[in-house]
């Protein structure tokens, strides 16, 4: 470790405190006009619990964020192959058009009249959405993949309970799909049957043929599936549910890597979210917000949740109320994530029909591009056929020289990059998910694959200790996990006099 | 394509390292009968110029908020958000990060998140708050399913006072799961109804404070009364800058404190993304939903942050976790975050009690006018008015002469035999000539 130094700052990197050991209840980035004092209408119910908020001024909580901006990895700064996640270039004209004063200054409540440009913009949304997936209808108000998820198997629920079989409860869910899909069946109130993982990381007709029952509400695959890799007998395993009275619900995460080649409509699909900060670019924001707009059948398009934009005459207008209509209920309060359908629509209006279909093909094309080159130097599940988006590796030619796949990923850290999905899909022991995008280089994924094969030459190598005690270079080594579990701290106090307080002291 | 790197040079070479010929032979999966032969039925690419112009358009054809005398509140409140705040949020090491999984290089948004999480629990007055939630109302069907987790009971009941938007969207998530939801009627001020529905299967009482009408409630007897019958009292709230004047939910003893952060930071972008806070008593943590942030060391010592309790997550947990919730509200959050921190306490008074005396004179007004009644007695930014015609006739007109006047309650909830109730609400954003803007308007269409 380099020595410390006096200040604690690293060069560029700054150390920075909490906003609670700097700022204080008097000062503030704000001039705001002083209030007249005038008597209150609040009968007494003047807030007398402490505030206790620290305020800065503009230059100060500039650099606050500032300094702790400059400890994240983003996009922006280099490969993000996160795989499942579609970390792919957020272009800025979406920002700038969700900015626009007609967007982001309308209030959901409006009167119709004045809003018709916002209801036509998600109306064109709509048709896009529609259109790239062979689907009858949208609901666009789900706020998240997962919120997306929620909205498809409520519609099943529905769609269920008004044909009489609200008996039909259990949702088979393959061992390889991600954890949102088992919560989110449980959450619709359905028991999750799993499928165990095949040797070939694909879902076979005859495990799913052997669960169904007349007590299956539906299905719930990924695809491509988080192994990387296309279902081949995706339209028959649709047409055996359909058989059996039950309905596919197809996780959308993994859309990019088919979107203009594939329409799911064709595939079966009764729902699907599509998480437009996925493969329609909006940003990931560090967490969210996200999108997830849900494709239906038109089995299921009945039962979509309101709002439902109903256009009559040239008028738009909104119907706000289930009731009365077969709308299974409402997602969440007004239209859902209207900032998100604007970035979405200028994405879609960019590529076209022609450069979202090169999307998908420039997705594919890195991932097997990566592949080829990291098959000689890790093992690789399935490496023997063309992956789709994302890469599959696992840690087993590696493990046994005593280096794990967290330790692969932190090695990494220290080279610049974020790593790739660790240990998902649970069903490779060691998993390494790799998914490029279409937004990188053919000389970033060079240089990518030439540090991970670098890395696998210091495992041969025997430089176990290398990779214990990486990373090195990071802001933050390897942060104590257990620890936070164990004694949360998940707050500062006033008085604090955690470890952290402490030493933010010293 | 503009946002599409790889040369046609590139393709060919990548293709050869792979051993295929063309890209489809990387398609072989796909059922030949699925794989589209043409270009889906969509316009072709554009360029930034025409896609911009395109989107302008569509913009200029709303009336935006800021073009009229603007008095609509009802779930989402319009107030002004400092500069810095855009800013900030657009850096890219915050804007384009994911979440901060691998928390050696995403420091930034975990401290930032830490920060939130303890200026949601001084806010909220809770002991706890997590990472964010999609929104208001989310957040409070989310309170509602975890107070039927931690009571093992099945029955929730909504106060007349609660956002008809959060009652349904409740209603939704939780009768998936086999749980009622009882909604009293739509009250002005009646709050401790909800006590009247206690019994031994009452999960939880859900109640607004300020509600939808805008009436300040004192919640201290309705959570005695809860804790009473073993069940918790939900709090939830769509206007956050409040708790700079009045006393929040967690001070009357609130087991779950909701609602929607939307006026810190963010701007009304049609109803989304916002940002849901969500605080808890610490002894709930283990069934709280959503992601949090928590202190701990690295390996040389140093305080830093990552994301913890992820025991309960979908994840881990899959079809036993407290949740589905994987998104949060990142960049919204943040954006709550740097506002509030330029606020502080001082800031947040100020702008809270300015808000508060808009609201006077707004109400002060509105009654001068003939034939209106103001029906909110104490209230914080926001009053219910009875108009002695329909309330969504008077919103129509009023709009066309550029006042938005508020929100009909014939619209929120057109079962509640209150045509002739208006919301509204005014902010700082309301100067003096808006308000009588609006009290001539309204005198002229009552006429």
């Amino acid at each position: 470790m380099t020595p410390p130094t006096t200040s604690g700052n690293r060069g560029l990197l700054q150390a920075e405190p909490l906003i609670f050991e700097t700022g204080h209840a008097t000062g503030a980035g704000v001039d705001l006009p002083e209030p007249k004092g005038a008597p209150t209408k609040l009968n007494g119910l003047t807030r007398k619990a402490a505030l206790d908020l620290p305020g800065l001024s503009e230059p100060e909580t500039m650099r606050h964020f500032v300094r702790l901006s400059q400890k994240n990895y983003a996009i922006d700064l280099g490969l993000f192959p996160l795989g499942s996640c579609t970390m792919k270039h957020n272009p800025r004209l979406n920002e700038r058009a969700a900015r626009f004063e007609g967007f982001a200054d309308l209030h959901p409540l409006q009167p119709v009249a004045t809003v018709q440009g916002a209801l036509e913009l998600m109306d064109e949304l709509a048709h896009w959405l529609c259109t790239l997936t062979g689907m009858p209808a949208v609901a666009l108000s789900p706020k998240a993949g997962a919120h997306g998820e929620f909205c498809g198997m409520l519609a099943i629920k529905a769609a269920l309970e008004a044909r009489g079989e609200g008996r039909r409860k259990r949702v088979l869910v393959p061992s390889s799909a991600h954890g949102t899909n088992p919560a989110t069946a449980a959450a619709a109130g359905f028991t999750v049957d799993e499928i165990p993982a095949r040797d070939d990381g694909r879902v076979h007709l005859d495990d799913v043929k052997a669960k169904l029952g007349p007590d299956v509400a539906a299905i719930m695959i990924t695809n491509p599936n988080t192994c990387g890799l296309f279902e081949p007998e995706i339209r028959r395993i649709a047409d055996a549910i359909h058989e059996a009275g039950a309905y596919f619900y197809c996780d959308g995460a993994n859309y990019n890597a088919i979107v203009g080649k594939v329409r799911p409509g064709d595939l079966g699909v009764d729902a699907m979210h599509i998480n437009l900060h996925k493969t329609f670019s909006t940003p990931h924001g560090g967490g969210g917000p996200g999108a997830g707009p849900t494709v239906l059948s038109a089995a299921l398009a009945p039962f979509a949740p309101v709002p439902h934009i109903v256009l009559r005459g040239r008028t738009r207008e909104l119907r706000e109320h289930a009731h009365g209509t077969q709308a299974f209920g409402r997602m969440c309060a007004f239209h859902g994530q209207m900032g998100m359908f604007t970035r979405a629509l200028a994405y879609m209006l960019s590529h076209g029909s022609d450069g979202l279909r090169q999307v998908a093909e420039d997705a594919v094309l890195n991932a097997n591009y990566l592949l080829a080159r990291l098959k000689p130097h890790f093992s690789a599940p399935f490496g023997e056929r063309p992956c789709m988006h994302e890469v599959l590796l696992d840690d087993s030619s590696i493990k046994p020289k005593g280096v794990e796949t967290i330790d692969m990923a932190k090695a990494l850290l220290d080279e610049g990059y974020h790593p790739f999905t660790t240990y998902f899909p649970l069903v490779v022991h060691g998993a390494m998910l790799i998914e490029p995008t279409e937004t990188e280089p053919k000389r970033e994924l060079d240089r990518f694959a030439e540090v991970m094969i670098a890395l696998a030459g210091r495992v041969n190598a025997g430089e176990v200790e290398f990779f214990k005690q990486a990373p090195k270079l990071t802001p933050m080594r390897r942060l104590d996990d257990t620890r936070a579990a164990r004694q949360p701290k998940l707050r500062w106090r006033r008085g604090d006099n955690s470890a952290g307080a402490r030493q933010a002291a010293e | 394509m503009r946002y599409l790197p790889l040369t046609d040079a590139d393709r060919e070479q990548m293709l050869a390292v792979i051993g295929v010929k063309t890209v489809d032979d990387l398609f072989v999966d796909v059922p030949n009968a699925a794989l589209l032969k043409s270009l889906v039925d969509l316009p072709r690419a554009q360029g930034e110029l025409e896609v911009h112009r395109r989107l302008q358009r569509l913009a200029e054809k709303n009336t935006p908020a800021g073009r009229t005398a603007f008095f609509l509140g009802a779930g989402a409140y319009r107030h002004h958000v400092p500069a810095s705040v855009d800013h900030l949020i657009q850096r890219s090491e915050f804007l384009t990060a994911y979440t901060p999984y691998q928390p050696e290089i995403a420091q930034g948004t975990l401290q930032a998140l830490y920060e939130f999480q303890s200026q949601v629990a001084q806010l909220l007055d809770v002991e706890i708050a997590n990472a964010s939630m999609y929104d208001g109302s989310t957040a409070c069907a989310e309170a509602a399913m975890m107070a039927a987790r931690v009571t093992k009971r099945k029955k929730i009941v909504f106060s007349g006072g609660v956002h008809p938007h959060y009652v349904d969207t409740a209603r939704t998530a939780c009768e998936a799961q086999g749980l009622e939801i009882v909604a009293l009627p739509a009250a002005i001020d009646d709050e401790a109804a909800v006590a009247k529905e206690l019994s031994a299967d009452v999960a939880a009482v859900v109640v607004q404070s300020p509600n939808l009408f805008g009436t300040v409630t004192d919640l201290t007897q309705i959570g005695e009364a809860a804790r009473g019958a073993g069940a918790l009292m939900v709090a939830t709230f769509t206007e956050c800058v409040a708790f700079g004047l009045i006393e929040p939910a967690g001070a009357y003893g609130a087991d779950i404190v909701c609602g929607e952060g939307q006026s810190i930071g963010n701007a009304l972008n049609f109803g989304g993304p916002y940002v849901g806070l969500f605080g808890v008593r610490e002894k709930y943590i283990r069934q709280m939903p959503g992601r949090v942030a928590g202190e701990t060391i690295d390996a040389d010592g140093k305080r830093g942050f990552v994301l913890t309790l992820s025991t309960r997550e979908q994840h881990i947990r899959r079809e036993k976790a407290t949740s589905n919730i994987c998104t949060n509200s990142g960049l919204c959050q943040l954006a709550w975050t740097i506002h509030m921190t330029l606020l502080g306490e001082k800031g947040l008074r100020q702008l809270a009690t300015l808000n508060h005396e808009k609201a006077i004179e707004l109400a002060d007004a509105l009654a001068k006018v003939k034939g209106v009644e103001v029906l909110t007695e104490r209230f914080f930014n926001e009053i219910a008015v009875k108009l002695p015609k329909p309330a969504q006739e008077v919103v129509d007109t009023l709009a066309a002469r550029g006042v938005i006047a508020g929100v009909a309650m014939s619209r929120l909830n057109p079962r509640a035999g209150m045509d002739d109730v208006l919301i509204a609400c005014a902010t700082e954003m309301n100067t003096d000539e808006d308000i009588a803007a609006y009290a001539k308007a309204l005198q002229e269409a009552l006429q």
